[in-house]
């Protein structure tokens, strides 16, 4: 009933032999491996180049909504990482840098289709409509994630590497079962890929032939710790091995992101099975706010990163191709200082939970014994009414 | 209607009464489909329900608790049988950081009615890792549930009942005694899934036990009577939430109290009991609550189970200290 598709295992590069990317593990200073393969569609200085696999035909208006989606959510980002430093986060994790691939994927889903993130999607989390301050409020200490993940199609965010993959291997599972033609895609970054859950969601997505997208965002630091100590190959050659097609995209071009995301979600709609993408990009920023980068990498490498930078190019082509004007970009300016604006007042004004919201939905049948545990606390705490704890 | 069925038999009927009750219900597991389980738990199953709702899954325990995840997330109801206790630990993670908290994290949006079958225990003179008693590292876990059945009515019961309950549910099937058999009504009202039972009623001393130790503790009652001692048995069949209202009345009366269970003692569920009756019938204790249970040693090697299991005699000699206390 599932049968698997005939498409090329590297529908970028097909007839390419398996290159290594580093012979000796861990040798030499942090380095940049080398860029093969990459699927490109706007290169770092704005320029359309044209794909044979993938071509992508975009409105005037659309590529404006990809540019306004790009700088707010980066402006969401550091807004995010200044509320940190001033005491009101207890931690932020940055997706600088990310942007063009999160907003790209995030719009390669249909309003059907469900997204599997890690913690750091929050690039997706806006393209799904998700609140900022619903995020916040996870690293705040509030909650876990206050959006609704089944009205967003939006799961809620993962911090246990990996474990995702199988969530949406599993939900596409469900997907196959209901007849329903949609898809799930999984995020992850290049660190998870060395992790048995992750393999075993590929395996498991090839048996099966789930409509499941591997969406891996190579930022080519796990923590501190660089892509060679995680693999010998190139990430996206990994998928021949499960038997699937993979694709390496610029994850800094968010029209490439877009097509690459939106063909392969369409494979899987269509019953050809999983697609594992990776997004070659850079996490400009620390792996959070705890962590200090100058530690293990050079700041060369950030330079010539900056280079090519997700946004500058869009908007380098909005503005020689005459798509956008000063007032648009004004425009895009001033929503995204009300944005911030919203992040921030919402975050200094967000309320601390009650204290016997830890008890609540601990279980759909809550059971006697933690009944009981809650009325303790409660009395314990009534004892202090009046006084200031 | 009444039949004579094996512990086996009867959650063979009980998966296949789920099945047809409600077409959400999805088993998943490494040899369940055409081989019917290593334990033929799940015998015809497959041939009867078809490949999408009984699954041979790839050899991945991690693989198999997190599809189930996403399963549950898209409104099925997963059962999986993880073949052996030991082997339970790959999935460990996903059980642990994702089935148990789902729900809380999403603050109820998510509901996790997964059903995590295990065969555990030991007797079967296995190699290492088939004769585990994982149960006190589940129940540590906030969020799952942990019940262990003892007897054909439990297993043809328990297994539907944990499998409509709203919650993740451990459900520890007593490998040993797979093949033990008792008289099943199937048209009857179950007790409900996460309550404790007397089984035995006796004065002198409480004996506590549940999944394959309810029959050593009621042999040991047997036993005991010759010599003229009364001894009451518990089955608590719900290990996480423990019902302890019948224990608490229970030792009341006697005032003396023993837990046996195969898994090693050191904070195992017999150390949580001792606590819990300690606090709620100090002044009716004439003895210290005593544990009966595995050695803190790894399972050891089949010729030298017999001596790490807990049997007749131990318990009749914890019960004998208990009374001489």
């Amino acid at each position: 009933m599932r049968e698997l598709a005939s498409r090329p295992l590297s529908a970028a590069v097909s007839g390419m032999t398996t290159e290594v990317v580093d012979p000796v593990p861990g040798a030499g200073a942090p380095h940049l491996p080398r860029q093969t393969g990459l699927v490109q569609l706007l290169t770092p200085e704005g320029e359309r180049v044209e794909h044979p696999d993938y071509a992508i035909d975009v409105t005037a208006e659309e590529l404006r909504d990809l540019y306004r989606d790009l700088v707010l959510v980066r402006r969401w980002d550091v807004e995010a990482t200044a509320l940190q430093r001033q005491g009101e986060l207890g931690i932020w994790a940055s997706l600088l840098g990310q942007e063009a691939a999160q907003v790209g994927a995030g719009r390669a889903l249909r309003p059907d289709d469900t997204a599997f993130p890690t913690y750091r999607e929050h690039g997706v989390a806006w393209t799904r409509g998700v609140d900022p301050l619903h995020v916040i409020s996870l690293f705040r200490g509030v909650d876990n994630g206050g959006w609704d993940p089944v009205a967003t199609g939006f799961n809620l965010y993962t911090v246990v590497i990996g474990a995702q993959c199988l969530h949406a291997t599993g939900y596409a599972m469900g997907l196959q079962r209901d007849g329903a033609e949609s898809a799930a895609l999984a995020f992850l970054g290049d660190g998870a890929t060395s992790q048995g859950e992750v393999n075993e969601a590929m395996i498991w997505a090839a048996s099966f032939s789930a409509p499941v997208v591997f969406f891996c965002q190579n930022n080519q630091y796990a923590i501190s710790v660089p892509l060679e100590r995680q693999s010998r190959v190139p990430l996206y050659q990994r998928a021949a091995g499960f038997g699937f097609p993979g694709v390496r995209v610029d994850g800094n071009d968010v029209l490439a992101v877009l097509a690459v995301t939106r063909a392969a979600l369409a494979a899987a709609r269509e019953g050809q099975g999983p697609t594992f993408i990776e997004a070659f990009t850079y996490r400009m920023g620390a792996h959070t706010t705890s962590d200090d980068p100058t530690r293990y990498r050079l700041a060369s490498e950030l330079e010539e990163w900056k280079l090519r930078d997700p946004i500058a190019r869009v908007k380098a082509y909005l503005s020689r191709t005459g798509t956008a004007d000063a007032d648009f970009f004004a425009d895009v300016e001033a929503r995204a200082d009300e944005l911030a604006a919203h992040i921030r007042r919402g975050t200094t004004e967000m309320p601390d939970p009650p204290g016997t919201a830890m008890f609540d939905r601990v279980y759909a049948e809550q059971t006697p014994h933690l009944a009981a545990q809650q009325a303790q606390f409660e009395a314990y705490q009534a004892g202090f009414e009046g006084s200031h704890r | 209607m009444t039949q004579l069925l094996t512990i086996g038999k009867a959650l063979n009927l009980g998966l296949r009464r789920a099945m047809e009750d409600d077409a959400k219900v999805v088993l998943m597991g490494e040899d369940i489909g055409r081989l019917g389980g290593v334990f033929r738990i799940t015998d015809g199953l497959q041939k009867d329900f078809g490949e999408d709702r009984v699954v041979d899954t790839p050899l991945a325990e991690a693989g198999i608790l997190g599809t189930a995840v996403g399963l549950a997330m898209r409104g099925y109801r997963p059962v999986c049988e993880i073949q052996f206790d030991g082997f339970v630990f790959p999935a460990y993670n996903q059980i642990v950081t994702q089935v148990a908290k789902i729900h809380a994290r999403s603050r109820g949006r998510l509901a996790m009615p997964i059903v995590i079958r295990i065969p555990f225990g030991g007797g079967i003179g296995a190699v290492e890792h088939h004769s585990e008693s994982p149960e006190a590292y589940f129940a540590h876990t906030p969020g799952l549930k942990v019940v262990a059945v003892s007897n054909p009515v439990d297993a043809y019961w328990g297994i539907q009942q944990a499998i409509a309950h709203p919650d993740p549910v451990v459900f520890l099937e007593p490998k040993r005694r797979y093949w033990d058999k008792g008289e099943v009504d199937t048209d009857a009202t179950p007790d409900p899934l996460l309550a404790a039972r007397v089984v035995r009623a006796g004065d002198d001393v409480t004996v506590l036990a549940y999944g394959p130790m309810v029959k050593t503790a009621l042999q040991a009652a047997e036993a005991a009577a010759e010599e003229g001692r009364s001894l009451e048995v518990v089955d608590l069949r719900a290990i996480s939430p423990l019902d302890l209202d019948p224990v608490v009345e229970s030792v009341r009366r006697t005032g003396r109290c023993v837990v046996v269970h195969e898994a090693p003692v050191t904070l195992g569920l017999g150390a949580e009991i001792a606590a819990r009756i300690t606090e709620s019938c100090f002044h009716s204790l004439e003895a210290p609550v005593l544990r009966v249970g595995g050695y803190d040693t790894p399972y050891p090697p089949s010729k030298l189970e017999e001596e790490y299991l807990p049997d007749l005699d131990r318990v009749l000699d914890a019960v004998d200290r208990a009374m001489e206390f």
